[in-house]
């Protein structure tokens, strides 16, 4: 290492990330000129356990990766097992695993902006952004009977049946008017468009390289999207937009979550008009030997599934990929060349998951001393909103 | 022409095709066909790496690359052996820069050694894993082989 760099590790527990992950940044002044990271702080072995697990207990284990996107797992591990006998699913399900997977992007989204809006300084955005939350995860408690971990999926089908349609379709009228003016105070926002444009640029052909998946990679101009590229459940009997922006910036990676809000709102509206009554379950006995891949559009992008059975009850394989997966690597790309006060919010801006826990710490690595604290790196985040605030607005 | 076809005219001798489904297709190929197959499907076709993934089966770890082609609607999988006991594959990551986690992660998981790969640190095992511990394995090689001595 140069003498004149200074590493700064950030981690294992970021201040905006719900995983612990171990960024290094090693600096020049201001500048960042280098950076790794190290995770597996959370692993938790679910691949080798989901093996000791039959194929129903399975999709239980999978929901619990992630607090968040919790149904997005169960979504691709039901349809990898699906997948690997033609199991067919009635089409009430497909619309019920439609509604659930949309209305989890909906959350999952207004969550990121919330938290990406606290770490600007911008504490209002944050408080908007929750409360708006709040109404979506009520309607998963009137569709499941949980805020979280809804345990929606089977293969084969759902295990709940939605029955109150006029009154989802009023409180989805709700979700989409808050989203629509959230939107309209992000975007509009002269000091949040000066903070977050050209910041953090993933350029398009990184993007392609590093094979980033959802709005990571539709924010660097890549029209890519499971949901309208390989259509399942009922995503090929609604109309909705896959938003596609150029910049690659966080500014277009903000946008394009919020815009997908008034999408998925959208998405849910045509699922619960168009929905017939019938059966929501297959019931299926065996699932038979053969391997199957699924895949889920879930709001951080693709998860995809692989299950290899062998005509027994339990998988004999399953891989798990997720969309961090393939999102966390590209910040090497974005950080470097970008500033102190930026790099935690480009880590970030992949939305790798996010946490409370706050505990980040700039050292200088031969004397172990302690030179920025985690607060103080927030704060110095925020500082720069503010100068910019002054600045802008004379 | 169609994605399979494509590949059937370049690898057709290489690489035993299995359509699955319209929407998933099998290749398998030797490991050392996998570099050139894997760098056709993602430069010259525009495939997309998805992931890849291991198996511990009792010839070697098989390990397949997952490429999906969003304007197909199609998944391939790319699927080569790993043989036991040195469990050597040649990288796909200076070919297709996104296969360097995975990579490292059957690394991990496997102990199947890429050839070719920039840096197979340890990505997600704490740093006092013990040596030649694999956790995704069926089981260690020493037991198999007082399976194999028994049932001889």
């Amino acid at each position: 290492m140069d003498k004149k760099e200074t590493l700064i590790p950030i981690g294992p527990y970021h201040p905006l990330l719900e995983e612990p992950e171990f960024f290094k940044f090693y600096v020049e002044g201001e500048k960042v000129v280098d950076a790794e990271v190290r995770i597996g702080y959370n692993h938790r072995g679910i691949e080798k356990l989901s093996e000791a697990k039959t194929f129903d207990q399975a999709t239980f284990t999978v929901e619990r990766i992630c607090g968040i996107c919790s149904t997005s797992h169960p979504f691709a591990y039901v349809r990898a097992v699906e997948d690997i006998s033609g199991i067919a699913v009635p089409e009430r399900a497909e619309y019920i695993r439609t509604i659930i997977g949309d209305l989890e992007r909906i959350h999952s989204h207004l969550l990121w902006v919330g938290l990406a809006g606290h770490f600007l300084g911008y504490n209002t955005v944050f408080m908007w952004a929750w409360k708006y939350r709040e109404p979506v995860l009520d309607i998963f408690e009137a569709i499941s009977g949980n805020r979280n971990h809804y345990g929606m999926f089977k293969v084969g089908g759902v295990r709940r049946d939605i029955n109150d349609i006029a009154g989802l379709l009023k409180a989805i009228d709700d979700v989409e008017s808050f989203c629509n003016m959230l939107l309209k105070a992000v975007i509009d926002d002269p000091v949040i468009k000066a903070r977050l444009k050209n910041v953090g640029v993933l350029k398009k052909e990184d993007a392609i390289a590093m094979g980033v998946v959802g709005p990571v990679a539709r924010a660097s101009g890549l029209a890519i999207d499971v949901r309208k590229d390989h259509p399942y459940a009922a995503y090929d009997r609604v109309k909705f937009e896959t938003i596609v922006m150029e910049g690659g910036d966080i500014f277009n990676k903000t946008a394009i979550r919020l815009l997908e809000c008034v999408e998925s709102a959208k998405i849910i509206r045509q699922c619960l008009k168009q929905m017939r009554p019938g059966p929501i379950d297959a019931a299926v006995r065996e699932v038979g030997a053969g391997e199957g891949i699924g895949q889920h559009e879930a709001p951080r992008g693709e998860v995809i599934h692989y299950v290899k059975a062998n005509g027994s009850n339990y998988p004999e394989r399953h891989k798990i990929r997720a969309p961090s997966f393939m999102n966390v690597p590209s910040f090497k790309r974005t950080v470097i060349g970008e500033s102190l006060a930026d790099a935690a919010l480009i880590t970030a801006a992949v939305d790798p998951c996010y946490c409370c826990t706050e505990r980040m710490a700039a050292v200088e690595p031969e004397t172990g001393r302690v030179i920025l604290t985690g607060q103080e790196l927030v704060r110095l985040s925020q500082e720069k909103t503010e100068q910019m605030k002054v600045k802008l607005r004379g | 022409m169609s994605v399979i076809e494509q590949i059937k005219t370049r690898f057709g001798g290489k690489a035993a095709v299995q359509e699955r489904s319209p929407r998933r297709v099998y290749l398998t190929v030797q490991k050392q066909d996998v570099t050139a197959l894997g760098e056709f499907l993602f430069r010259e076709l525009g495939g997309r790496f998805s992931t890849a993934s291991g198996v511990d089966t009792r010839p070697g770890v098989e390990v397949l690359y997952h490429f999906a082609f969003d304007r197909d609607n199609l998944v391939v999988s790319v699927r080569t052996l790993a043989e036991k006991p040195e469990l050597e594959l040649p990288s796909l990551t200076p070919a297709v820069p996104a296969a360097e986690w995975v990579e490292r992660e059957i690394h991990e998981m496997f102990g199947v050694n890429f050839a070719g790969h920039p840096n197979l640190a340890t990505l997600l095992l704490p740093d006092d894993w013990p040596d030649g511990v694999y956790p995704l394995r069926k089981k260690t090689f020493e037991s198999e082989q007082e399976l194999t001595a028994r049932e001889n």
